[in-house]
């Protein structure tokens, strides 16, 4: 795919890409430098080089690959300066507050184009419903209890507050710094302490809180507030307390009322950016546990793309860092390698998996060949039990007396129940009584009913069968990946054993760490293409495809069988460490070619629309052809 | 220190006790912060004259950051009203008691919103319970509060 697939949209219902870009752009000389030595344990090279190119428009990650896509990986304060640039470039143009413009543009969804719109037509209606402003005061009956008046949904009670309502909300487009919340500390109006219309504590010490709305509030029960909404709701749109009233608190007033609560503000900052993200198509959330980092990956936003491309993208993080002794829990579950190894490092590196994700769905692992929709319907058909009923179904019958489930493994058409003891005949199901002095052969079946009935029965077995043959190899592979956990302690201790043994050095052994990442990064690809495979309709494109998923198959099975299986071997030939290293180095340069092969040869194929396949998948024609039993 | 919900408590119920209740609203129990039970008819001329209602009220350490827990008292010969927004087994939907629960409402005001929403049944809606009654109460949780409702009338 050339980069200049971009993905247009005419509704201009997101950004701008080149805006986007550009935000991202300006302020990654000195955040992306720091965030690589933060990150030092990244042995991996290329991958996530950030160094910064003059030219912008060149994505770091330049993609050269048809089966890779372009994306970029944001720490959380990146996000947060690209958020703060578009909120001071809608201040500037509007002239309100930063604080006024944040919240104008999270109600609107970031949508900057719209809401300046809507904002030229109408900006006192925007402000009011992105609640920043009051609204005009509906003329009401002024009862003292707000349920009374019913008749408005948005109506609040009618204080004595109103009459300065006007005079509070012309204030916000003002540059007074501090109008957006104001702290009274007694007021005027009735008695001379303040009462909390929410704790009913009226101790003078109160420090009573306000919104633009006037209703205050301590600042006890807002921080109560504010937390509650923060920690059970997930929630940063927080509105003033008050019944019916809808304005929204700006961010300062939450950080002053949170206090010195650090974990709670960092909570609503990463709540502010998820919104952020979420709202952007071009954006997703790393979806690892404890990870705060965003990609940006243009290419793959929006959902026609996706029967075309497997966005599969890394966050630029490693391991899971949410907590912070994760140095040290990694050698401790791998104590052969880490005791007496001198290369604790690599065991780090090879245990602080990248965060790979796709892009396009929730599939949490690097699912290509296969794009998303076939993913989705392939995990979804593993899951389902739906095979095992097809398996009882094509195996076992009922006891016609008491319903329970029976396998028949062999023996003769005379059933005997173990349950009810009632004695029947396997073939008509009917009681063996009846067949009289026919013993051992039942001619009281209708001929063509047990014909069809056998077809009926090969049908689902075949079916089943196939299913088998492709969940059998894609299980497999799984199961080899998961193991592969086990395959890098060995090869650690592997690795160290060689350098007493042999002469090679630290830096010479580091073959085999390569051959291990190839080999489980090419299970993946494999156990993905049988996905796909029992998917991809019949024709030559699936022959070609099988040759190639075949080619790839072999080549895994003979670098895993040398990684393995080679520790005796490698024993009897010491003086030929040589030897093995150089096949070992070739069968891992060989596998990664397979694997590229195969992986490129998909994604064209998809980009050509060469792949048909057997059932209805989204942006795809229905089957033409019916491959009986495929469910 | 008194925790803010019975501190809020004791002054809703000073002021029940110096102000009074509204009018068909009476306080039957309040002995302690958790559970309080009132009392509740329709005034004047509506489709619930001469019947009497119990209400419950339960609250959390949390109140009134969170709302309470209100539903009609069905037992000891205790019949919840018949409302569309009322379910067999006691429980309210009512949007206040949910999403639109807001920390300045009080136990009165809740009782008040209640009263009224009896008060305005029309004719023909007396005879009947919410559509899904029979499913919701066979699977209901004890608590409303545990019940995501979907608000679809005007209360």
């Amino acid at each position: 795919m050339s980069s200049d697939y971009e993905f247009s949209d005419n509704e201009g219902e997101y950004y701008d890409s080149d805006e986007m870009m550009d935000d991202y752009q300006n302020d990654d000389d000195e955040e992306m430098e720091t965030y690589e030595y933060n990150n030092n344990n990244n042995t991996n090279d290329n991958d996530y080089d950030y160094t910064n190119d003059d030219d912008f428009r060149i994505p770091t990650k330049s993609k050269s690959k048809s089966y890779q896509v372009e994306y970029t990986s944001l720490t959380q304060s990146l996000v947060e300066k690209a958020m703060k640039e578009e909120v001071d470039h809608v201040s500037g143009i509007f002239g309100v507050e930063p604080s006024t413009a944040t919240l104008l543009l999270r109600h609107s969804g970031w949508n900057k184009e719209r809401l300046i719109d809507k904002y030229m037509e109408n900006p006192t209606q925007v402000l009011v419903e992105s609640g920043c402003q009051v609204p005009e005061p509906i003329p009401s009956s002024s009862s003292s209890h707000s349920v009374d008046d019913k008749s408005g949904s948005g109506s609040r009670r009618a204080t004595r507050s109103s009459s300065k309502l006007s005079l509070l909300s012309s204030s916000i487009t003002s540059s007074n710094r501090s109008s957006s919340h104001k702290k009274i500390s007694s007021t005027s109006d009735s008695s001379t302490t303040f009462t909390c219309p929410i704790c009913y504590d009226d101790s003078p010490s109160l420090t009573a809180l306000s919104l633009t709305c006037a209703h205050s509030a301590c600042s006890g029960c807002w921080n109560a507030y504010a937390i509650s909404k923060i920690r059970d709701e997930g929630e940063h749109c927080i509105r003033c307390m008050t019944e019916g009233c809808a304005i929204v608190a700006p961010d300062e007033f939450i950080h002053s009322v949170l206090r010195d609560d650090g974990k709670d503000l960092i909570r609503f900052q990463e709540l502010v950016v998820r919104g952020f993200v979420a709202s952007n198509p071009k954006l997703k959330f790393c979806p690892y546990p404890g990870c705060t980092n965003t990609v940006s990956c243009p290419s793959a936003a929006g959902k026609s793309v996706l029967s075309t491309l497997v966005p599969i993208v890394s966050c630029g993080a490693r391991g899971i860092t949410s907590s912070a002794s994760n140095q040290n829990q990694n050698p401790s579950s791998f104590s052969t390698s880490s005791a007496l190894s001198t290369t604790t490092t690599t065991t780090t590196s090879l245990h602080n998996k990248e965060h790979i994700f796709c892009f396009g769905c929730p599939i949490e692992s690097d699912h290509r060949p296969v794009i998303c929709a076939v993913a989705r319907l392939w995990m979804k058909k593993c899951e389902d039990d739906s095979e095992t009923a097809n398996w009882i179904k094509s195996n076992t019958k009922e006891c016609s007396q008491c319903q329970s489930t029976i396998e028949k493994n062999g023996g003769c058409n005379h059933m005997t129940c173990k349950k009810c003891r009632y004695e029947f005949c396997w073939v008509c199901m009917g009681p063996w009584s009846e067949h009289g002095t026919a013993w051992y052969s039942c001619n009281r079946y209708d001929e063509k009913g047990g014909v069809e009935a056998r077809d009926a029965q090969s049908r689902s077995r075949a079916s089943l069968e196939r299913y088998l043959h492709y969940y059998n190899r894609w299980a497999n592979h799984e199961q080899s990946t998961k193991l592969s956990l086990d395959l890098y302690a060995k090869t650690e201790k592997k690795m160290s054993d060689m350098q007493i043994t042999s002469s090679l050095t630290w830096i010479e052994v580091q073959f085999m760490k390569k051959a291990v990442e190839a080999l489980e990064k090419c299970r993946e690809t494999l156990k993905w293409t049988y996905a796909m495979g029992y998917y991809l309709g019949r024709g030559n494109e699936k022959e070609l495809f099988e040759d190639n998923q075949r080619d790839l198959e072999r080549a895994v099975e003979d670098l895993a069988e040398l990684l393995e299986g080679g520790g005796v071997e490698m024993e009897k030939e010491k003086e030929n460490v040589g030897g093995l290293r150089q096949r070992i180095t070739d069968k891992t340069v060989y596998v990664q070619k397979r694997n590229e092969i195969m992986l490129e040869d998909t994604a064209i194929g998809f980009q050509d629309g060469r792949w048909k396949w057997n059932v209805g998948v989204d942006g795809f024609e229905e089957p033409i052809e019916d491959f009986g039993g495929v469910v | 220190m008194a925790s803010i919900s019975s501190r809020r408590l004791s002054k809703e119920l000073m002021e029940i006790k110096n102000d009074g209740c509204p009018v068909g609203i009476n306080l039957v129990n309040a002995d302690d912060f958790s559970t309080w039970l009132f009392t509740i008819e329709v005034m004047g001329d509506s489709l619930y004259q001469n019947e009497q209602f119990t209400l419950q009220f339960r609250f959390d350490q949390q109140y009134p950051i969170s709302s309470p827990a209100v539903q009609f008292v069905v037992t000891e010969g205790r019949q919840a009203p018949v409302h569309p927004h009322v379910y067999s087994n006691g429980h309210i939907c009512a949007s206040i008691l949910g999403n639109e629960w807001s920390p300045v409402l009080s136990v009165i005001a809740v009782c008040v919103t209640l009263q009224s929403m009896l008060a305005s049944c029309k004719v023909n809606q007396t005879t009947y319970r919410p559509i899904d009654n029979d499913r919701y109460v066979k699977h209901a949780p004890e608590n409303p509060k545990k019940t995501r409702f979907h608000y679809d009338g005007e209360f």
